[in-house]
């Protein structure tokens, strides 16, 4: 129920979007992430229709990139 | 994107740092999120660990841990044709105390799976001459949905009965209760709304490690690494490792949505019983939007758990699924009894769906 999945920004009309869900295209309200400059082309998470979240792909880079010395280390990190 | 957060090599060299970092000492780690769950067991996660450390689920389901009371009650509107009910197909074959909503819609009531409640309104406008009562459920992901439809004024035709719950009042519940946890994976939907903050009291005030976590198998692991490598050095923190879709405030605007129509309530855990403050109801100036106002619903109670069914004890990570008597049995998938085998969601129904094809540790 608290299933959300990624989806890309196709289309935008007011507060609606057309959102594609692994090649299936779906409509989204953006009513709640009105204040997250959502545009086309980038990824949201849509929670039963609503997009809850803008995805930001430097953040799961940034992740990466700090664990892959910790993960790695032999001795404490 | 997200490829290297699948990578295998990549989740089994963080499973042995966790091994070297925990050394040996008992490490039990509790998630709260049914898609952790899933994700989990889907990738054998909990295979790769070493066997010191524990990843067990807690209330993460909210289909669960809706009362047996609330369901009859909602059986009990539909079959009386006062109005047509609208929910989640989640919720449909829960078992109430005496009927489930499948059963009820057997019998003839008008009961509408709807993917969201932008459905249910709609609906609502189409047909004006009939009343709609959306059973909405839900953790905070969801409850802002409710919110901002109820929010823009929908015909008022239509109103909702609100389930909804609030995850942390739920652990410190669990923590208070001295359940025995290291730490928390912090659900990562809930999360996008309430953000990283919203547990950074619980875990200072009851020094337990937590880490926000994502649903692939690296964002799993490295959750519990971090979770592991705060305690080795003796701190308890929140690491934000969602960073890509949860900000530190959460969805701010969600938030704000909530709050406006929404106050929160004690409200009672199927299995579990009443945690305070964990509940949304309507706000007095929505209750023409309140199903318990407009059709005197009144307070509805009452766990209602179907005989021998020990989801209660699964709920609180004290059983695992297959502990369960009834386990496989008399309770499957197809012929549920108790409510954490229904729900995708469920722990129950999880652990049933790759029991045949993973060893249990
Ligand atoms: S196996 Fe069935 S009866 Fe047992 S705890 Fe799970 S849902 Fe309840």
């Amino acid at each position: 129920m608290c299933l959300a999945v990624p989806g890309k920004v196709v289309k935008i009309d007011g507060d609606r979007a057309e959102v594609d869900i692994g090649g299936i295209r779906r409509e989204a309200s953006l009513a709640l992430v009105a204040d997250q400059a959502v545009g086309v082309g980038d990824y949201v998470l849509i929670h039963t229709g609503y997009a809850i979240a803008k995805i930001d792909e430097q953040e799961a880079e940034a992740i990466l990139e700090a664990w892959s010395q910790v993960a790695s280390a032999d001795s404490d990190a | 994107m997200l490829a290297r957060y699948r990578d295998r090599g990549l989740v089994r060299t963080v499973a042995e740092r966790v091994a070297q970092v925990t050394a040996g000492s008992p490490l039990r780690i509790m998630h709260v999120c049914g898609t952790h769950e899933w994700a989990i067991t889907h990738n054998g996660l909990r295979e790769l660990l070493p066997r010191n450390v524990e990843v067990v689920a807690g209330p993460g389901c909210p289909v669960c841990v809706t009362p047996g009371g609330e369901i009859d009650a909602i059986c009990g509107l539909a079959l009386s044709g006062k109005a047509v009910v609208t929910t989640f197909g989640d919720v449909l074959r829960v078992p109430g105390a005496n009927r489930s909503l499948a059963e009820a819609k057997a019998s003839g009531a008008d009961i509408r799976v709807v993917y969201g409640v932008s459905d249910a309104v709609r609906m609502a406008s189409e047909e004006p001459e009939r009343d709609f009562v959306h059973f909405s459920i839900g953790f905070e992901t969801t409850a802002p949905t409710a919110a901002i439809e109820i929010m823009r004024f929908p015909p008022r035709n239509f109103s909702i009965f609100s389930s909804h719950k609030l995850i942390p009042p739920a652990m410190e519940y669990l923590l208070r209760s001295g359940a025995a946890i290291d730490g928390f994976i912090c659900p990562g939907h809930v999360s996008t709304i309430i953000g990283a903050k919203a547990y950074e009291g619980l875990a200072k005030e009851y020094s337990k490690p937590m880490a926000v976590a994502g649903f692939e198998p690296l964002d799993i692991m490295l959750a519990i690494l971090s979770i592991a490598l705060q305690r080795k050095r003796g701190v308890a923190q929140v690491y934000n490792e969602y960073a890509r879709a949860v900000r530190y405030l959460g969805n701010e605007l969600a938030l704000r949505a909530m709050e406006t129509v929404f106050v929160a309530a004690d409200a009672e855990w199927r299995g579990i019983g009443k945690i305070p403050g964990s509940g949304l109801k309507l706000r007095e100036e929505y209750s023409d939007f309140d199903a318990c106002v407009k059709h005197g619903m009144g307070t509805v109670g009452g766990g209602g758990m179907p005989q021998g069914c020990s989801c209660g004890e699964v709920l609180l990570g004290s059983l695992r699924p297959e502990e369960c008597p009834l386990f496989g049995g008399e309770c499957r998938p197809d012929r549920p009894v108790g409510p954490c085998m229904v729900s995708l969601e469920g722990t129950c129904a999880i652990a049933f769906k790759y029991s045949g094809l993973r060893g249990r540790r």
